[in-house]
């Protein structure tokens, strides 16, 4: 159970963010969480968005350098603790997280954590076996 | 081999029968040529102290300019009733440079270009299509006679004259074996060999290609021998200097072998003048040895490559001068390295997703800074910054290797490198000004 993160390359400097977000409001794309990444001169900003291609066609067509891929939707109870359990599963598995970023839910008291990993097939078996949903990107969309 | 006892002589005797040439050159141009006669002067130069090779480094460089001051006839050595042919190069200063060809010359040049043809592997059973433009230009009637004297089926497609339908028609219903041209129009005939439906390997013949008279690179190489199912050779030469033929790839193309019987080739620094020794980076410098109406001494080609004097896989003795790396017009000095931007362009251009746009920028800090900023593709471009930055490092690490100075690479947007109509302004430099 993936969801698809749209990414955008963008330089390090003023108004670029602003661009980006511009951009997918005219076009009545909705962001669901973003997560901005930098490194020097340039950054990636990462967005789970309702329509990923839509997102990605319309920013490819301002000139934009975009991204789509897979990534996992995990739920997480607002709570102490919860983010650990899910870190140590897919450590204790061997699978890595290359990044992640979270937000909560609104009203209904959950969390959810983006993250990129190494080997999604394997993560998914792994949480699921703790028992940790995933959600699919129609629920991301309702909460 | 099209004259092995030459071409095979050792390095040695080579040098010897340089110096007897270039002595007698010397005698020649001053005693026929008043251009030659008030250089030596100037430089309070005589003739007779010229007895070693190292003694070339005393002659006054001759310069196109020069050629341009003399315009048209006023380098000849010879009246102009032994005189031929001309040829001419316009450029794109204004005034053309005038070339004039005795007998002998052509006859010379035929032969040389013939030992050329040869070096690549092109016999008499061949049958060449010359698809260089056939006039004033020398590439045209250069390979002509060449394959006329080595005795190949020669047909003079003449690029620019005949259309290119024409060209591929030849090539399909002539079985043309071997096919000169610039890299550029190689590229185009086989794209429209392409949309007519030809399949190269089933509809040519075609084994080999000469390509030169412009710079081109081994991707280009690659690019071609894979579109037209031959084997490209890369081939160099002056207009001021007879045209094509000057140096050509032998079947190793570790270099272009410079035929050292008819010409002694030096690289200078382009900036003091200084002679550089082999395997060191600079302008080709070139004195004709066998020219007879228009010999040239100490000629600055303004092209830069580096001479490699080590013995050839091939068996010839010949130096031979590397892919042209670029025009001296065009250097920078970064930190006193000599850098030439299309030593960067190589560099990006073997990184795939990478290159098509791209800028340096030169500025001082209180040392030179080099940055090359590179537009992020999707080809290239990864949601993980990790792999970003790693790219990064890869493109400044392979420019190191080849520049010997370090660069900072940027990563930027697509489109944020200025686009201007036909030739992009890839080098901003922004230190004038600055101490």
């Amino acid at each position: 159970m993936v969801v698809e993160q749209v990414s955008v390359f963008v330089e390090n400097k003023p108004g670029r963010l602003s661009k980006v977000t511009e951009i997918l409001g005219e076009a009545g794309i909705n962001i669901r969480a973003l997560s901005i990444a930098e490194l020097g001169e340039f950054g990636v900003i990462r967005l789970i968005v309702d329509k990923p291609h839509e997102a990605k066609a319309v920013l490819t067509n301002s000139g934009f350098t975009v991204g789509v891929n897979k990534v996992l939707a995990i739920e997480m109870g607002d709570e102490p603790g919860s983010l650990a359990k899910i870190a140590s599963a897919l450590g204790d598995a061997g699978v890595n997280i290359d990044y992640a970023y979270a937000f909560i839910a609104r009203a209904k008291e959950k969390a959810v954590l983006i993250a990129r990993v190494d080997d999604i097939k394997k993560a998914e078996e792994v949480l699921s076996r703790e028992g940790i949903r995933l959600l699919e990107a129609d629920e991301l969309q309702s909460i | 081999m099209f004259e092995p006892e030459m071409e095979t002589m050792p390095l040695k005797e080579l040098k010897e029968l340089q110096l007897e040439r270039l002595k007698a050159t010397v005698k020649y141009c001053y005693e026929n040529v008043p251009f030659y006669r008030k250089k030596f002067k100037e430089a309070q130069l005589s003739p007779s102290d010229i007895r070693s090779l190292d003694d070339l480094a005393k002659i006054p460089f001759t310069v196109k300019d020069d050629l341009r001051d003399h315009y048209p006839y006023g380098i000849l050595a010879k009246p102009l009733k032994e005189v031929v042919r001309f040829h001419s190069s316009s450029g794109t200063t204004g005034i053309p440079t005038v070339v004039g060809y005795t007998k002998k010359d052509i006859s010379t040049w035929a032969r040389i270009m013939a030992r050329g043809l040869a070096t690549a592997g092109v016999t008499s059973e061949d049958i060449v299509q010359v698809a260089y433009g056939y006039g004033l230009f020398t590439g045209g009637l250069g390979f002509h006679y060449g394959c006329e004297e080595l005795g190949a089926a020669t047909i003079p497609a003449g690029g620019g004259i005949t259309p290119t339908k024409r060209q591929i028609q030849i090539m399909k219903d002539m079985h043309s074996t071997v096919l000169c041209c610039t890299p550029s129009y190689a590229l185009y005939l086989a794209e429209e060999a392409k949309k007519e439906g030809i399949d190269p390997e089933n509809d040519f013949s075609l084994r080999i290609g000469i390509f030169g008279a412009e710079p081109w690179s081994e991707a280009t190489r690659k690019k071609i021998e894979a579109a037209l199912n031959l084997r490209a050779h890369d081939v160099y030469g002056l207009s001021e200097i007879w045209g094509p033929g000057v140096g050509m790839e032998c079947e190793e193309r570790a270099g272009l072998h410079i035929w050292a019987d008819h010409f002694i080739m030096e690289v200078i620094d382009p900036e003091t003048g200084e002679v550089l020794e082999p395997g060191e980076k600079g302008e080709l410098v070139f004195t004709t040895l066998t020219r007879d109406a228009m010999p040239l001494l100490r000629y600055r080609s303004r092209d830069i490559s580096v001479v490699e004097e080590d013995s050839c896989a091939c068996g010839r003795t010949h130096p031979r001068m590397l892919r042209i790396l670029g025009r001296s017009d065009d250097m920078l000095i970064i930190r006193g390295v000599n850098v030439f931007p299309s030593q960067v362009e190589h560099v990006l251009m073997r990184i795939p997703g990478i290159g098509d746009h791209y800028q340096i920028i030169v500025d001082r800090d209180i040392l030179d800074v080099l940055r090359v900023k590179v537009e992020v593709t999707p080809e290239v471009f990864s949601d993980k910054l990790a792999e970003l930055e790693a790219l990064r490092r890869r493109v400044e690490e392979e420019l190191a290797a080849v520049l010997n100075v370090r660069a900072k690479v940027e990563l930027v947007e697509p489109g944020t490198i200025p686009r201007t109509p036909g030739k992009a302004q890839r080098v901003v430099d922004l230190r004038k000004g600055k101490i």
